[in-house]
């Protein structure tokens, strides 16, 4: 195997930049999208598990649409699709005057996507709580929202945090796929250092170790949230 | 009798000169001698200097001007040599070339001095620069025209930097717009999220010759950077470097250049540039 | 929205049904190839034997790690380096694909295997099998039929996972797809076309799941 080796081109300034930046974009991108997917995804996961039917329905079929079709396809739809869908004032906004339209279709096609996710977990866990403790809470008195207020949401985002750390996680993972977009995140910024300077061992280990580095820190502040919501007698849903 | 002496003394002569002239041979020629095969390392889709047609042989300009020197070689070494083709491309490329997998590189490297220092060059066959690609009838026409404008460009390359370095000279006020490739950088022009995408304007015309609407693209702009192309030879290997300097000077002081430019580059409607025939005259070296 | 054009579709039909044969054939051999390493990675990790089990774990962790977008390019780069030679891109994304997988299999596998009762491993000690005649006889066929449902979403989500060879320009359903709608200028249609067809074939099969499901707790 014929290869040169070179570690030091990593820390060159121009390549040293583009890692930096291509970090920077990988860590906008996940947390902004965490935080609409979290937003977006306990309301449809609740709205799975209520007692109307239209609103189960609809929920249900958000869910099955963005489980279904590729994250990739999503992200082309969004950013390819929806501008010449639209009016073309509108989609003109979108495709120059926006500011980041890559960074805004990436958050939002990343984050309804997860939100799908994060509202399985939900339902799940609204689920795992039992019938037992809703026929108490509505015998005694609560009404449907109080049920969910007092009783349902608490325990159950208790006993989801576990998946819900995992989900975090695979957020940053899948934020890599905003490359396709041209989002220049960390995998992109590592796969145009390999093509500039040939050095593609260094290239790819420095985007692996850095990945390796979030999921580390992603499993400590999942251990620290875990003992510190742990339910005594449940048996956590892994 | 008188006849005798310097007829022995030529034969002797000419007896000793053969093989010492066989022995001359190091390097590329003797490798080539050795195994009556040159290996000619070229791109797989670099449209129009090599590439492969539909019978997924290698043609192009750059392969045509490599086979007037397989035949120079072949005429130096005095015998018919098979050519063997590798696929390269611009990772492995200079590796191959300096590891002796191919003797001669067909295809379209910029010729420049960083790597000059694994590989060496012949006399230059095309001159490309930075120029702009924009729709027709956008009212850009060089780089003074892009304020307030968008414009792609891929990271890191040469053509980045030139533009980059223009727009801050002049203190336009101009959208940058990253992108990873040429795909990307013709799409985004496409779909209208940017006004103009810049890069060799070769390639741009082989970008505009590609796309759906042709007809709705130009390329505008003086050249903002200098990027001679060039076939790819060993270092240090003088010799064989000369073979191929021979063939070309011949190709250029015939004027056949013409001929086999105008094949190729014709069809895209690129003619030749002023620096282009320069350079042509310039390498046309007498015997 | 003026014209929607079925046309483009239906004029491309041979060229995208290429690319989703392509797209099935990956999904199939790197469920396969998925399933044998993960297995394999899975006996590891609970074989007891410490290097064993702290190699398989390592893998496992670090491939659960990163996206699946830098594995895909990691062995691009580095099979056509350790053969020596360039290799067809196919070759190098199916490499990827089955190293990928197999950590994920190898995690749900373990989950199965560990739901098989100790008592079944020690019948078979009892009877005299050896450990591998009791993986093979007694162990993994129960750990698979309780996996099976599981397996066969983690096959669907290896189906949507496919369409990232669209960043080595492999030419799968996803890929073929878009040089279509590039080629033709009608990104609309392509990708909303796109996006029903791997609809179709991952909800048909999750709806497979839930019949499997049932079956076994019936």
């Amino acid at each position: 195997m014929n290869y040169n080796w070179n570690w030091g081109v990593l820390f060159e300034e121009e390549y040293l930049g583009w890692l930096i930046s291509g970090v920077g974009w990988t860590f906008s991108v996940a947390l902004v999208a965490w935080v609409l997917a979290l937003a977006v995804g306990i309301l449809v996961g609740v709205g799975r598990t209520l007692p109307s039917r239209p609103v189960a329905l609809l929920c249900t079929t958000y869910v099955e649409i963005f489980r279904n079709v590729p994250l990739l396809v999503q992200l082309f739809l969004w950013y390819f699709v929806l501008p010449e869908i639209v009016p073309s004032d509108m989609g003109r906004w979108m495709k120059r005057d926006m500011p980041n339209p890559e960074y805004v279709t990436a958050v939002v096609g990343l984050g309804l996507y997860t939100a799908s996710r994060v509202a399985e977990q939900v339902r799940a866990g609204i689920n795992a709580v039992g019938g037992g403790l809703t026929s108490a809470a509505y015998a005694n008195g609560l009404s449907t929202a109080q049920t969910y207020r007092y009783v349902l949401l608490p325990i159950s985002f208790r006993l989801i945090v576990p998946p819900m750390t995992s989900e975090f996680l695979t957020i940053f993972k899948n934020s890599s796929l905003a490359l396709t977009i041209g989002l220049l995140e960390l995998t992109a910024q590592s796969q145009q250092i390999a093509e500039y300077t040939f050095q593609g061992f260094e290239a790819f280990t420095a985007a692996t170790v850095i990945y390796v580095v979030i999921a580390l820190c992603a499993t400590v502040i999942a251990q620290i949230l875990e003992r510190h919501t742990k339910i005594p007698g449940f048996v956590g849903k892994a | 009798m008188n006849l005798l002496k310097p007829i022995l003394a030529g034969a002797v002569a000419l007896g000793l000169a053969l093989p010492v002239a066989a022995q001359d041979r190091t390097g590329t020629l003797a490798k080539i001698d050795a195994s009556g095969e040159i290996v000619i390392g070229h791109r797989e889709s670099s449209v129009p200097f090599a590439y492969l047609d539909e019978n997924q042989k290698p043609v192009g300009y750059s392969i045509d001007l490599c086979m007037k020197i397989v035949e120079a070689v072949s005429a130096e070494l005095g015998k018919e040599l098979s050519i063997k083709y590798v696929p390269v491309n611009p990772k492995t490329r200079i590796a191959l070339m300096a590891n002796g997998t191919i003797d001669l590189e067909c295809g379209s490297t910029t010729n420049n001095l960083t790597r000059q220092e694994q590989v060496e060059y012949l006399p230059t066959t095309f001159i490309t620069g930075t120029k702009l690609m924009v729709r027709k009838g956008s009212g850009i026409s060089s780089v003074a025209d892009l304020d307030g404008k968008a414009v792609a460009l891929a990271q890191g390359t040469t053509n980045e930097r030139a533009v980059k370095a223009a727009i801050e000279t002049m203190g336009l006020d101009v959208k940058v717009l990253p992108v990873r490739d040429h795909a990307e950088g013709m799409l985004s022009l496409e779909t209208d999220r940017v006004d103009v995408y810049a890069t060799d304007h070769i390639l741009l015309f082989g970008l505009i010759a590609k796309s759906k609407t042709p007809d709705a693209f130009e390329v505008v702009g003086d050249f903002l950077s200098f990027d001679p192309y060039a076939l790819m030879v060993r270092r240090d290997d003088s010799a064989f470097e000369l073979v191929g300097k021979k063939a070309l000077a011949a190709v250029f002081r015939s004027g056949e250049i013409d001929a086999i430019y105008a094949k190729w580059f014709d069809p895209l409607g690129v003619g030749q540039t002023d620096l282009l025939k320069a350079a042509f005259q310039l390498n046309a070296l007498p015997e | 929205m003026g014209d929607f054009d079925l046309s483009v579709i239906i004029d491309n039909l041979p060229f995208l049904w290429q690319g989703l044969q392509l797209s099935l054939l990956l999904t199939f051999l790197a469920v396969v190839g998925g399933i044998v390493l993960g297995t394999l990675l899975a006996l590891m990790r609970l074989s007891g034997i410490l290097p064993l089990s702290l190699l398989s774990a390592g893998y496992v962790n670090l491939i659960r790690s990163v996206p699946l977008i830098l594995v895909i390019f990691w062995f691009y780069f580095l099979v056509p380096l350790a053969l020596g030679r360039p290799i067809g891109g196919f070759y190098s994304a199916l490499i990827a694909f089955v190293m990928f997988e197999a950590a994920y299999y190898s995690e749900i596998i373990r989950a199965g295997i560990q739901s098989v009762r100790q008592g079944q491993v020690h019948a078979g000690q009892a009877t005299g099998l050896n450990y591998w005649q009791i993986q093979r006889y007694v162990v993994l066929p129960q750990a698979f039929r309780n996996m099976v449902p599981i397996l066969v979403t983690q096959g669907i989500i290896l189906f949507q996972d496919t369409s990232l060879v669209f960043v080595v320009s492999l030419r799968d359903f996803m890929t073929v797809s878009s040089i279509v709608a590039r080629t033709e200028g009608r990104l609309a249609e392509m990708y909303v076309f796109a996006a029903l067809v791997y609809f179709v074939i991952c909800f048909a099969g999750s709806l497979f799941v839930r019949r499997l499901q049932k079956a076994k707790t019936a």
